[in-house]
């Protein structure tokens, strides 16, 4: 037990380590960019309504005149008490605006991860089990042709056909236009999530599959697939009892290694299908110059990222009789 | 019973699907080649407006239609493919020659460097890498230097992580140690034992990235980051075809879009396909 | 007594494709000719690489998909068809693998043993396999990976005899053992064999092969040039195939004389006997005449055009 909290201790460090590399990177970015975000969003309503000390506090971190360092060093002592500082173009605490952006992402995100990586799982197990005969194939062709989609084309062919030719699902946005928030009802949500997420889960579920058939075949192809084989075993419990359970373990890697992928292709999907959620947000503060803004979701994002990491390895060590019992001996 | 002295007496027979592989990949560099050389001629015509022939479907306006401001779609799309490419292929090799320096760096500069490079790597892909190309491309200042920086800075990581495996294994080959042991030099061993091996994993690896490169070019451009309005760029066309989708102008998303995927297929399977010839363990395939 | 298995004129080939383009069919094993008895261990000796483990992945009808075989299997006098082999693999024909890592490493041993049954009495068996073997209940409850050697070996064997085997291919048991341990597991074979088991023992170790075998069957380079009875092994001079002569000579205790040269790949021999390269009877002959036939020779088979000869070291 020692050995596991020991383990667990020492991950939360190296990620605590890798998203202050994350902000340092991002902010250096920033001070390198040409775009100044006061010269940007000078004049604009965004700017003219602040108070005085907001601001000054602007020009303390994105003013030209304060070295980078100790803006940098400025920003992260906010950050630890819980301040991210204040979205230029929302007028609103960074933190509120991604805490906003995220419930309106979650079902988006959770809903395209869930689906493609069960559908991955499954098609990934039995095109490895098939390999080489035409489900192979026709999977394979599948996840080739999806994989070198870009999304945000998906996305405007999915728009076209199901929205605009079909009129089955609206053409944009999360809820209704004109419905008060109270009245929006979770049928709503769905509705307006549903294409979105689609487009999500189509691209997820290639690469995941795709993965799994690899782990599939590596599996197997290995000595106790032969030996159950010789054995007697039949070909379903060859698969079912030795090949799943072998494929569970790299696929719990892959499974949470897909969070940056599905994030990542929130950001375009949410622009097509203008959903406001954070990917939204990302690209609004992107052309915006809102750099506060984009800083704190570039931080956020990759916490997800990381976090994801971590369960993985944890889930994996739980999972793995040989790091389950092998730590509990010593 | 067959005869079988030797073995060699069955080629020919049954399909071969290697043969078929090498003409394939032939096939694949012709097309691209054509479409990249094509498109280089095509911007002329790819910008020149035509207010006699605005919106028209395909058919009665060419190939692929023409937009509101009369413009060639076909000319405008094989134009965009064109850039698309070589800017994929530029940043590809960047980022492959990036990836290389790391992960040999990694393996060979001692544990030090190793958990530099590898906590670098673990960073870079920490970032959802959407928002990566799209923050290097604003510390940049956006347009073409912004998308090249991009896509070149964020797609070494993980092909640098293949590289580094690869030579650590190489530096403990039992051959390779013997050679050093028989006095061979540092470079010698590099250049003799090394390399030979690390080529076909380097070179797969860069055709590898160009799908993902070129795919994110379009991406961070379609979103307003990349290539500017003014030029022929795939993203721009699909992100102004964005406000006619609702006034039934399919054909300004369809067939641009189209295209893209068709040109980054053919960059797949070439890539999967030379990875498969030199792969010795796919013999049996 | 009862002939268990009996393999005429087996062949087994594998499709590859080599340096680009070309593809070829290898043969892996050829013309193979082999049969063992009810309570015999008959013991396949050859250096790696020689097609050893093929062979018992063919007569189990286990081989990969790229690989055919031709000739034919018989089990207890009927013709081993694929559909009949997946019937008895597990039950009556058993295969006793290597090492650990036939074991799924993911799954308790009792669980692999019963194959996932509910019924009773295959859990009974299994526990008393278990025991046969000095293995405990608790042994039903480790991951592979918790098995010593030893342990991993036993358990091996107790998987043979959840069935009821009359047919045990062991592919070579017992590497990594020392020679005392390794006795131990051969003993068991002996056992098993008097209990009325036929076994093929698949090993390059002819030294090891000798203290348990009654037969044994040299393989070169995929196929089987000498059988010989064990006790021909005790006079170098009542062995037939100069390749079985320089194995004998380079026993330890025959003077530890390597033979020179190495066992050519399968498809760099094109003509003549395969072993040519590195024999020292070498005649013009030898080189020139293909598929030399395995025939009987003072009371075992041979596959040499001038067995017998005595071979000067």
């Amino acid at each position: 037990m020692k050995h596991r909290l020991q383990f667990t201790g020492k991950k939360l460090i190296r990620m605590a380590l890798l998203l202050l590399g994350v902000s340092i990177v991002t902010f250096l970015l920033m001070c390198a960019s040409p775009l100044d975000p006061l010269q940007t969003n000078v004049g604009q309503v965004a700017l003219g309504s602040m108070s005085p000390e907001q601001v000054e506090r602007l020009e303390a971190y994105w003013g030209t005149e304060t070295p980078a360092v100790q803006r940098y060093l400025g920003w992260l002592g906010d950050v630890l008490h819980g301040d991210m500082g204040t979205s230029l173009l929302y007028r609103q605490p960074v933190l509120t605006v991604i805490g906003q952006r995220l419930a309106g992402s979650v079902l988006l995100l959770t809903a395209a991860w869930v689906f493609s990586g069960v559908l991955g799982l499954i098609l990934g197990v039995t095109v490895g089990v098939f390999r080489g005969r035409w489900p192979d194939r026709l999977i394979r062709g599948y996840c080739l042709l999806i994989s070198s989609t870009p999304t945000f084309w998906l996305a405007i062919l999915l728009l076209l056909i199901f929205s605009v030719w079909l009129g089955w699902f609206p053409i944009g946005l999360s809820v209704p236009v004109g419905v008060a928030a109270d009245a929006v009802t979770f049928g709503d949500r769905l509705r307006h999530a549903v294409l979105p997420a689609l487009t999500l889960s189509i691209t997820g579920v290639a690469n995941i599959a795709l993965h799994t058939r690899e782990k599939m075949i590596d599996v197997l192809e290995s000595d106790y697939i032969l030996f159950a084989r010789a054995r007697g075993e039949s070909e379903a419990s060859v698969v079912l009892r030795h090949g799943l359970r072998n494929v569970s373990l790299p696929a719990i890697t892959l499974q949470f290694a897909s969070v940056s992928e599905i994030i990542g292709g929130s950001v375009l999907v949410e622009q097509v299908f203008s959903y406001p959620g954070l990917g939204q947000a990302a690209v609004t503060a992107g052309l915006g110059s809102d750099l506060p803004l984009l800083l704190g979701i570039t931080v956020v994002t990759s916490a997800i990222v990381f976090a994801g990491n971590l369960i993985a390895d944890l889930l994996y060590g739980a999972a793995d009789p040989r790091i389950r019992r092998g730590a509990a001996r010593e | 019973m067959k005869s079988y002295g030797n073995g060699t007496e069955y080629n020919g027979k049954g399909k071969n699907r290697r043969k078929s592989t090498i003409l394939f990949l032939a096939a694949a560099v012709v097309i691209l080649g054509a479409v990249t050389v094509s498109g280089i001629f095509l911007e002329g015509t790819a910008t020149e407006t035509d207010f006699s022939r605005t919106n028209l479907a395909p058919g009665a306006g060419g190939l692929f239609g023409t937009d509101w401001m009369g413009r060639d779609m076909f000319a405008r799309t094989l134009a965009g493919l064109s850039l698309s490419i070589r800017i994929g292929i530029v940043t590809a090799a960047v980022s492959a020659v990036i990836a290389l320096l790391a992960g040999t760096a990694a393996a060979t500069l001692g544990r030090k460097a190793d958990a530099v490079i590898s906590w670098c790597i673990d960073l870079v892909m920490g970032i959802p890498h959407i928002l990566l190309v799209m923050l290097i491309s604003i510390a940049c200042g956006r347009g073409f230097a912004g998308v090249v920086a991009g896509v070149a800075l964020s797609h070494w990581p993980s092909l640098a992580r293949v590289i580094r495996g690869e030579v650590i294994q190489l530096r403990q080959a039992p051959y390779i140690l013997v050679a050093e042991k028989l006095g061979a030099s540092k470079l010698q061993n590099v250049r003799r034992h090394m390399l030979p091996h690390l080529l076909p994993q380097f070179l797969t690896g860069l055709i590898l990235l160009f799908p993902h490169a070129i795919l994110h070019e379009a991406s961070v451009t379609f979103l307003g980051f990349g290539l500017s309005s003014e030029q022929p760029a795939i993203g721009v066309i699909l992100s102004e075809s964005m406000q006619y989708l609702t006034t039934g102008r399919w054909w300004l998303a369809l067939f641009p879009g189209l295209a893209l995927v068709l040109a980054v297929v053919l960059f797949a399977l070439l890539g999967e396909r030379l990875r498969q010839l030199m792969d010795p363990s796919s013999v049996h395939e | 007594m009862e002939t268990i298995l009996e393999i005429e004129h087996m062949s087994v080939f594998f499709t590859q494709y080599e340096r680009g383009i070309r593809r070829r069919i290898l043969p892996v094993i050829r013309d193979l000719t082999l049969s063992v008895g009810a309570g015999q261990i008959v013991a396949v000796v050859g250096a790696s690489g020689s097609g050893k483990s093929l062979l018992a992945h063919g007569i189990l009808g286990i081989l990969p998909y790229n690989s055919h075989v031709e000739g034919t299997i018989r089990y207890a006098g009927e013709l081993l068809t694929p559909e009949r082999s997946a019937e008895l693999r597990g039950r009556e024909i058993a295969l006793i693998p290597q090492g650990v890592n036939y074991l799924d490493p993911l799954m308790k041993i009792g669980p692999q043993l019963t194959k996932g049954s509910r019924e009773e009495k295959v859990h009974r068996r299994t526990r008393r396999a278990l025991e046969r073997y000095g293995l405990g209940r608790e042994t039903a409850e480790m991951y592979p990976f918790e098995l010593s050697g030893g342990m991993a070996r036993r358990v091996l064997i107790a998987s043979a005899v959840t069935g009821t085997p009359r047919l045990i291919i062991a592919d070579e048991p017992t590497p990594g053992l020392d020679a005392k341990a390794a006795e131990r597991i051969l003993g068991h074979f002996r056992e098993l064999a008097d209990e009325g088991a036929g076994i093929l023992f698949i090993t390059h170790d002819l030294e090891l092969a000798l203290t348990v075998a009654d037969q044994v069957a040299v393989f070169y380079a995929g196929e089987t040039i000498e059988a010989a009875p064990a006790e021909d092994f005790s006079d170098v001079s009542r062995l037939r195939h100069p390749f079985t002569k320089a194995l004998w000579h380079a026993m330890p205790e025959h003077g530890f004389n390597p033979i020179s040269g190495a066992q050519p790949y399968p498809d760099e021999k094109a003509h003549g006997c395969p072993f040519a390269g590195q024999c020292s009877e070498c005649m013009s002959d030898c080189r020139e005449t293909d598929r030399i036939p395995l025939r009987e020779f003072r009371g075992g088979m041979v596959r040499c055009l001038y067995p017998g000869e005595e071979t000067v070291l």
